[in-house]
């Protein structure tokens, strides 16, 4: 039975805390989005070790499901991006900043 | 493999939902019609899309029923915030149609998302699994995001797009984690099976983590601090109408979806949301207030404005019991005739040639224009709660629920925090009825739709104002089955 099944959760937890950093300190909306990229990547981790847990498929067939929502929000993002570049030129968090209250 | 059945799916309680989403279809094939003059069938295919789904939620009324093993549940509760959101989506519609083609931004896909995005609303309300919960959240996000960017020449609005797909990609991936974490606690994704499962068991730091992270997300997506700032930059950059349908169907379905996720599977771990909820709504309504004050931008302030609204229908939601619940859903329908109102009377001034944002434009209105002032007046007095306006008799109930729980002293806080708001809102009336204007005045964009959309919201608010009771006896009615 290999490696037990609290490891994986022990790893999704790590990657998902690797993400969250990445998006707090990195200034890239690229990289953010890679960063958000690994969080979903690391639920989807802990899904799939729980489902083992549980011996049933929710867990993988939920998977599934945010793998496709994952790859519509790559869709907008990068559109959104590019569209903000062809007025910008420049590609920085910190340029975001017309509106300031 | 082979001995399994086919299951039987019934398509009925997702009627509403797929009728929003025929229309978004038959939207984006017409557009691709050669076709003279503007895009009006387009707005038309859509009004029909959003009515129709209307009808059908009226049709099913009283007759509940749930599709996909639990899935979906188009109960009492869904339907009515089905109203809600149609209601909010049709009257941003009409709004859209002359707004869209005065400032150059005309193009199907425009009612295609919208369409979408509404789908997303509709089944938000109606999730009875998380796995639902997730997929309808980021239908509606998805398309929210893509509006929020529409005009793609404008700083503001790219700026406003991105900000809300990158914070708001971020709390969605809160939220799956938080789903994947009370998944691992209680080995289900259904919220009635959650609840069997949490159900007399003691604390357990698993699902109190998940439940935690499942807050952050909903928090991000009603924009209740300290997950709001995202909110103010995309009222503001965002096209006035998108605004409108962020600012009232996406704020209605997310509660929603919230009210069922917290009441129904999380039952038994009340005491600790409802501790948590009491101080982000403590928070929430008050700073949303004070940096209302602070604003010169119209769409701005309503975005802080609509952050302490939040904070207000929290205290409902800390109330809890029918009478809590009951409040939220009647406020909700309250609130959404009021900001689409609100941001529907921006959506029709103008200023030299650009949008009236800022609430200096609005400054001799009442001489030119005074029916357009009037109205805008009384949306803005519904908002800060005057009888007999919609907004007072919502404000009523939901303090009123949270005095006989026993919250005296957030009830305490609501009030006081109403009689801030009440400065910047009057600030408006003050400039468009005792200034002058500096330089040119605003002047009204003829629009039929767009007046016809408002005199819906101003009949709206004042029938809500005047005979509330048998409204909120359908409020209250609509959440009791949850709480059985």
């Amino acid at each position: 039975m290999g490696v037990p099944e609290h490891y994986y959760v022990a790893l999704s937890a790590i990657l998902f805390t690797i993400g969250v950093v990445g998006v707090v300190i990195r200034r890239n909306p690229l990289v953010i989005f890679m960063s958000i990229e690994l969080m979903l990547n690391a639920a989807n981790l802990a899904l799939v070790a729980f489902g083992h847990r549980f011996g049933a498929l929710d867990g993988q067939a939920l998977v599934l499901f945010v793998m496709a929502v994952a790859a519509a929000e790559v869709a907008v993002g990068l559109a959104i991006i590019v569209a903000i570049f062809r007025v910008r030129r420049r590609l920085s968090v910190d340029d975001l900043s017309v509106m300031r209250w | 493999m082979s001995g399994a059945a086919f299951p039987v799916v019934s398509l009925g309680p997702l009627l509403p939902t797929l009728i929003v989403l025929a229309a978004a279809g038959l939207v984006l094939l017409a557009d691709l019609l050669p076709r003279r003059g503007g895009r009006d069938l387009l707005a038309t295919l859509g009004l029909v899309g959003v009515v129709g789904a209307l009808l059908a939620t009226l049709w099913r009324w009283g007759s509940p029923g749930r599709a996909f093993d639990g899935m979906v549940v188009l109960d009492g509760f869904a339907l009515f915030a089905n109203v809600v959101i149609c209601y909010a989506v049709a009257l941003i519609i009409l709004l859209s149609v002359d707004y869209l083609r005065r400032v150059g931004a005309e193009s199907g896909e425009y009612y295609a998302l919208v369409l979408f995005a509404t789908a997303g609303m509709m089944l938000l309300a109606a999730a009875g699994d998380l796995i639902v919960v997730f997929l309808a959240l980021e239908l509606m996000s998805l398309s929210l995001y893509v509006l929020a960017g529409l005009f793609k020449r404008e700083l503001a609005s790219g700026e406003a797009s991105m900000k809300y797909f990158l914070l708001g990609a971020f709390a969605s991936s809160f939220m799956l984690y938080g789903i994947a974490l009370v998944y691992g606690a209680t080995g289900a994704t259904n919220l009635d099976r959650i609840a069997a499962a949490t159900a007399g068991r003691g604390h357990d730091p698993l699902l109190a983590i998940g439940l935690g992270l499942l807050l952050v997300g909903f928090g991000f997506k009603t924009s209740a601090v300290p997950f709001h700032m995202w909110a103010p930059d995309v009222y503001q950059g965002a096209p006035t109408s998108v605004t409108a349908l962020i600012a009232t169907g996406s704020k209605a379905a997310a509660f929603a979806a919230l009210i069922r996720v917290l009441v129904v599977a999380l039952r038994s771990a009340q005491a600790d949301w409802t501790v948590l909820l009491w101080a982000v709504a403590v928070v929430t309504m008050t700073l949303g207030n004070v940096v209302a004050i602070a604003q010169s931008n119209l769409k701005r302030m309503l975005a802080y404005s609509s952050i302490a609204h939040v904070g207000y229908m929290l205290v409902g939601l800390v109330a809890g019991g029918v009478p809590g619940a009951g409040a939220v859903l009647f406020y909700l329908l309250a609130y959404t005739f009021t900001t689409v109102g609100t941001f529907g009377v921006i959506t029709l001034c103008t200023r030299a040639g650009e949008e009236a944002v800022e609430v200096g434009d609005y400054a001799g209105l009442a001489r030119r224009h005074p029916v357009l002032a009037a109205t805008l007046g009384l949306f803005l007095l519904s908002l800060v709660g005057i009888p007999p306006l919609a907004g007072f008799v919502g404000k009523f109930y939901l303090f009123g629920a949270a005095v006989r729980a026993g919250y005296v002293w957030l009830a305490v806080i609501g009030v006081l925090n109403s009689a801030v708001a009440a400065y910047y809102y009057l600030r408006v009336l003050v400039y468009m009825y005792m200034r002058e204007p500096e330089g040119a005045a605003a002047a009204w964009a003829p629009s039929f739709a767009g007046g016809l959309a408002l005199a819906i919201a101003l009949v709206g608010i004042v029938v809500l104002g005047v005979m509330p009771a048998p409204f909120a006896d359908l409020a209250q009615a609509a959440v009791a089955p949850l709480l059985r």
